[in-house]
């Protein structure tokens, strides 16, 4: 057993460590540059603990020591703690409904003093990855059975629906990210064709006329009837099975989709989702506008947030506007540009170039994670690398997409990079746990 | 692949431009006095999102509101400026107000006061010359589209403030800030690295005499009328008198507004530039043009002479009359303004058979009278300067037929009828015969400081002279006459001692509509003069409408002029007793007095209104029927210097300024005789 031997630096990966260094440095930076007004003192608002910068300086020392704890920690711990703390962090979430408290319209803080807030949700990801591991990598686990994917799906998807319950759509959609590691770990593609499918008819619902998507539809259906008529008059179950599509895709369009945004989402989030296709949402056919006597008709596409973003990352242009020149960040044009808009900051600053650089190291990062991934003998290990990568590409895809307007607002924020404590503890923790884990890969973990 | 669409959007997001106004150019007198200058006003200023802790009832006791009128404004300006950018609370304090507020303004956090250009002027006069300048609208704003004016800036509106408003705004600088999402400013953009510097305007040295226009004023006040004094050679404008009048300081400041209406309400319409915005029939004074013409055609000499038995017997019409019976030579005839002999004369000319007709008679005079000036604009560097008019025979043709002859116009002889001059053409036209010949355009404005960049002076350097055919000897005739008319003739009483003075004075009769009715008003009084006669220095022309005839008002007015600007004051205690005598004159006239009183009551009336409405709610119906026509009729009231004016040509007139009388047929037109 070699972590009897008290180098904690043995077998660690060091490329994907000074990466993690260095995205948490531009993460300072950049919200240095958010912050940071003429004439201040920076040298002493950055110790003086006041700015956010400096406070995300303060959690970045709490980061270093956190993880030096976790390099310090038995890698046995985490495979053994793994379905304990997944319980423990679902009854957290729990605790969100009793104890917590609401910030910006979700309740999922749990308030712990000092002005310090803990959102179960966020740090949950982690649990769920080690649960999903720990999961998938027993012994008598066979994931090529829908037993096996179903309890998988279940393991995933639980902390999103409780996520949901919150009102924190955001942080929901995440955990969808583990199905990219189902898949590697045999999921059937199928499953992803349909979940795909279904995507595009969703968006193809609110972006075509109902009627005249309900014709297409069905002029697909008659197509595929006539195409597949030698193979229906072999086998009746052909034809019930295009019926039944048929029958299915009508009614998501028709009723599911209408359902799902008059009265599961909040009037704002259906908004902003008809304001990314271009369109005005109604909110009085909206169920939760109720309480508020909103009696306004409804107004142009509430995309203030996105415009404002894209002009500060179209201002900055191939080389972008110099450092600490933005003038839609000296402005504070772009409202949550320390938080979710950090990317705007990059690329007001250094343009089209800095941008590309920036997420060059994501992808560095995460092809190198990836690596890390392939090369561990352990199930465990393998599933948990891959949870890691997924839970940061979905981050930054979501992230970026949204900042340039390809992709409806929802609170994610860009791992390492944007203000907030939460955030980067999770995604420290996250990353240490599979470096941690790495270190001992030469060890069978179970 | 790389547009520059939301570039644009950040700048237009982020940067805030400023402009920096530079100092207008100051006007100076001859004598290097300023008649204008700038000064520094002040406004309160709030940012009301800052005015916590402000002591609110001290600010409403020191500014004289009551908290709830301090309530409104405040709601107002958020409205209006939200409540993060500074707005103006109270534009342009009092010097009072100012110091007292100073003093203070600790307990205000959130108010500052923050300055702001404007004009004074330390001698209260030459409104009508100088003009005024106030905020552009957005017709000027439609005009001047390429110059760069933005809402709020000041320019030029009228007189010399408009003419040079090119000079005398200087350039303006543009200073650029970054603005954040509040439009609060942050700093400047890229270290002011695009800004420009603000170059002032440049100052004008005129050729006005502030003396002069002092006196001037002083003596047309109470008057209706415009005095009008050119060197004769330069024809630099002397002084430039229109009245009534107002102090050119009632436009700055903080009552600006308040004046203003009361200004353009005023019934004697203080803003119209009579010297130059009005048409008059010159009447006898235009005797000088028409003899000088009738002497060089040779249809007389200056030893015809040609009697009169009480009315011109050429037309058979006995009209015009004339005065003094007798028989005259020339000299005597312009001493003594004899009407028939320059019907006579004008007759005799229009009568030529080398002419062969009237049209082209007519054509002829008309060729000998545009060298003097008249029947077009001279291009004054004023701004609405009227052309006068000089009737051609197409005019006439329309009235009389064809077949119209010189009796039918017999009337322009002596200066009455269709013949229209401005004061300043008046002017000048005695600076020409001062001249024997020549004249520059007159103008006000000598050179500019820094020199004339845009070739606005050019045209005033350029010497014109009368018709050639006009020997010196024709103006020494009546340079002659002129004299006598000083020395013995109909203007003896404004003699000055020891200045030999070229005079003529005019009696113009005119008409005015008086509910409907056209009623033959009180003559103008009017005088043309020059002096010395050797030598002159000084052109003047005077006009004091419905005052009687020219010896009465506007010869001596003239005389006093003239004596003040030979001699820099009035000579020996008769002299002075009867300058202030005439300065204390009331001369308004009738009409424009019931105008006046008419407003006046009508204001009591609704002030008494006002306050018997805040006394009993219910309204007195009947009351308000007994005012209402009388509102109607305060605007036709006005009275308004006129002679017979043809129909089509008061059809054109939209202003109701010149209420003309429509006497169209011949009978009424010729009504006006003798001077």
């Amino acid at each position: 057993m070699n972590n009897r031997n008290n180098n904690i630096s043995q077998g660690v990966d060091w490329l994907v460590v000074w990466l993690y260094a260095i995205l948490v440095g531009i993460g300072i930076l950049c919200i240095f540059m958010v912050e940071y007004r003429q004439g201040t003192d920076w040298a002493a608002s950055f110790i003086g603990g006041k700015t956010n910068y400096s406070k995300q300086l303060m959690f970045t020392g709490i980061c270093v020591v956190m993880a030096t704890f976790i390099l310090l920690a038995d890698s046995k711990l985490f495979t053994a703690f793994a379905n304990l703390m997944y319980a423990f962090g679902i009854l957290l979430m729990m605790a969100t409904f009793v104890v917590g408290k609401t910030i910006n319209g979700s309740k999922s803080w749990i308030p712990l003093g000092g002005g310090f807030n803990l959102q179960p949700a966020e740090l949950c990801k982690i649990f769920t990855a080690l649960a999903l591991a720990k999961f998938l990598s027993r012994q008598e686990t066979d994931f090529t059975k829908v037993k096996s994917q179903v309890i998988g799906g279940i393991i995933a998807l639980a902390p999103a629906a409780l996520s949901v319950f919150q009102n924190e759509t955001g942080l929901a959609l995440v955990y969808f990210s583990f199905f990219i590691v189902m898949y590697r770990e045999g999921l059937p593609p199928g499953l992803l064709i349909i979940g795909f499918s279904f995507g595009v008819l969703v968006v193809a619902t609110l972006v075509v006329e109902p009627n005249i998507l309900a014709a297409t539809l069905t002029g697909i259906a008659a197509l595929c009837i006539y195409i597949l008529k030698k193979q229906i008059k072999k086998k009746k179950r052909v034809l019930t099975l295009i019926i039944a599509l048929w029958a299915v895709c009508v009614g998501v369009q028709r009723f599911a989709v209408p359902y799902i945004f008059n009265n599961v989402f909040q009037c704002y989030q259906s908004t902003r989702i008809y304001s990314m296709v271009g369109k005005d949402y109604d909110c009085s056919q909206n169920h939760h506008r109720g309480k508020s006597t909103d009696t306004k008709p409804a107004k142009k596409p509430d995309d203030y947030n996105v415009r404002q973003s894209k002009i500060a990352i179209g201002s900055g242009g191939v080389m972008g506007q110099g450092f600490l020149k933005g003038t839609q960040t000296r402005g504070k044009y772009v409202p949550e540009q320390h938080t979710d808009f950090i990317f705007t900051s990059i690329g007001e600053a250094f343009g089209f170039v800095g941008s590309f650089l920036f997420l060059s190291i994501y992808l560095f990062l995460l092809f190198r994670i990836v690596r890390i991934a392939e090369r561990q003998r352990s199930t465990f290990s393998r599933v948990y690398a891959y949870s890691v990568a997924s839970i940061i590409f979905f981050h930054i895809t979501v992230n970026v997409c949204m900042t340039i307007g390809l992709f409806p607002i929802i609170g994610i924020p860009l791992p390492l990079i944007s203000y907030g404590g939460s955030s980067l503890l999770t995604f420290t923790i996250l990353i240490f746990i599979m470096v941690r884990l790495d270190a001992d890969r030469q060890m069978v973990l179970r | 692949m790389f547009s520059p669409k939301y570039k644009i959007a950040a700048e237009s997001n982020a940067i805030f431009r400023k402009v920096v106004y530079p100092d207008r150019g100051i006007i100076f007198d001859r004598k290097k006095r300023s008649l204008l200058q700038n000064t520094v006003m002040f406004d309160l200023v709030v940012t009301p999102s800052e005015t916590k802790g402000t002591d609110t009832v001290g600010l409403c006791s020191l500014l004289g509101i009551d908290t709830s009128e301090y309530r409104k404004r405040m709601k107002e300006i958020i409205f209006k400026n939200t409540s993060v950018r500074p707005s103006v609370f109270e534009p342009l304090l009092s010097d009072e107000m100012y110091a007292r507020l100073n003093e203070n303004m600790y307990r205000f956090p959130g108010f500052i006061l923050s300055e702001r250009k404007a004009r004074t002027y330390p001698y209260n006069i030459g409104a009508s010359v100088l003009g005024y300048i106030a905020e552009v609208d957005t017709s000027f704003l439609r005009r001047h589209k390429e110059e760069g004016y933005e809402m709020g800036d000041y320019a030029g509106m009228t007189g010399l403030e408009r003419t040079y408003e090119k000079v005398l705004m200087g350039q303006r600088g543009v200073q650029r800030f970054i603005k954040d999402n509040k439009s609060r400013i942050q700093g400047p953009y890229e270290n002011g690295a695009y800004d420009t510097a603000a170059i002032a305007g440049k100052n004008l040295y005129t050729s006005l005499d502030i003396d002069l226009q002092q006196l001037g004023e002083k003596l047309m006040q109470n008057k209706v009328g415009s005095i009008v004094a050119i060197d004769p050679r330069t024809g630099g404008i002397l002084c430039m008198v229109s009245a009534p009048t107002y102090n050119p300081n009632y436009l700055t400041g903080s009552q600006r507004r308040k004046h203003f209406s009361e200004l353009l309400l005023d019934p004697r319409l203080p803003f119209n530039n009579r010297a130059l915005g009005n048409k008059y029939s010159p009447g006898s004074t235009f005797k000088t043009v028409s003899g000088i013409i009738g002497l060089t055609e040779g249809v007389i000499t200056e030893q015809t002479t040609i009697a009169c038995p009480g009315y011109f017997t050429g037309c058979g019409t006995g009209k015009p009359k004339c005065l003094d019976k007798g028989v005259f030579n020339f000299k005597d005839a312009v001493a003594h303004s004899d009407n028939t002999y320059f019907s006579t004369v004008y007759k005799r000319f229009l009568d030529q058979p080398k002419f062969g007709g009237a049209d082209s008679a007519l054509s002829a005079f008309n060729e000998y009278a545009y060298t003097f000036g008249l029947g077009h604009r001279l291009g004054v560097d004023l701004p609405s300067e009227k052309n006068g008019n000089l009737p051609v025979s197409k005019y006439y043709r329309k009235i009389f037929g064809p077949k119209w002859y010189s009796c039918n116009i017999i009337s322009n002889a002596i200066g009455q009828g269709e013949v229209q001059t401005t004061m300043i053409q008046l002017a000048n036209v005695m600076a020409i015969i001062a001249n024997k010949g020549w004249y520059y355009t007159p103008h006000v404005v000598d050179s500019i400081d820094g020199g004339d960049e845009l070739h606005l002076l050019d045209a005033f350097k350029e010497k014109h002279f009368t018709d050639k055919r006009i020997p010196d000897s024709i103006f020494d005739a009546v340079q002659d006459g002129m004299q006598a008319v000083v020395e013995y003739g109909t203007a003896a009483g404004s003699k000055i001692p020891g200045i030999i003075m070229c005079g003529k004075t005019g009696t113009v009769e005119n008409y005015a509509k008086v509910n409907g009715k056209v009623e033959k008003q009180q003559d103008h009084s009017f005088f043309g003069a020059f002096a010395p006669r050797d030598n002159p220095k000084i052109a003047i022309a005077v006009i004091c409408e419905n005052a009687g005839q020219g010896a009465w008002a506007a010869a001596p007015i003239a005389s006093f002029i003239v004596e003040k600007y030979l001699r820099d004051s009035i000579a020996g205690p008769e002299r002075k007793a009867k300058m202030e005598e005439f300065a204390n004159k009331n001369l308004i006239p009738y009409l424009m007095r019931v105008a006046m009183a008419k407003r006046d009551s009508i204001k009591q009336a609704r002030e008494l209104q006002s306050l018997q409405k805040k006394v009993e709610e219910p309204v007195d119906t009947a009351a308000e029927e007994e005012l209402a026509p009388e509102i109607k009729n305060t605007v036709p009231q006005q009275a308004q210097p006129t002679v017979p004016v043809p129909k089509k040509d008061t059809s054109k007139k939209k202003n109701i300024r010149n209420l003309a009388a429509l006497t169209t047929d011949e009978e009424k037109r010729k009504k006006n005789i003798k001077a």
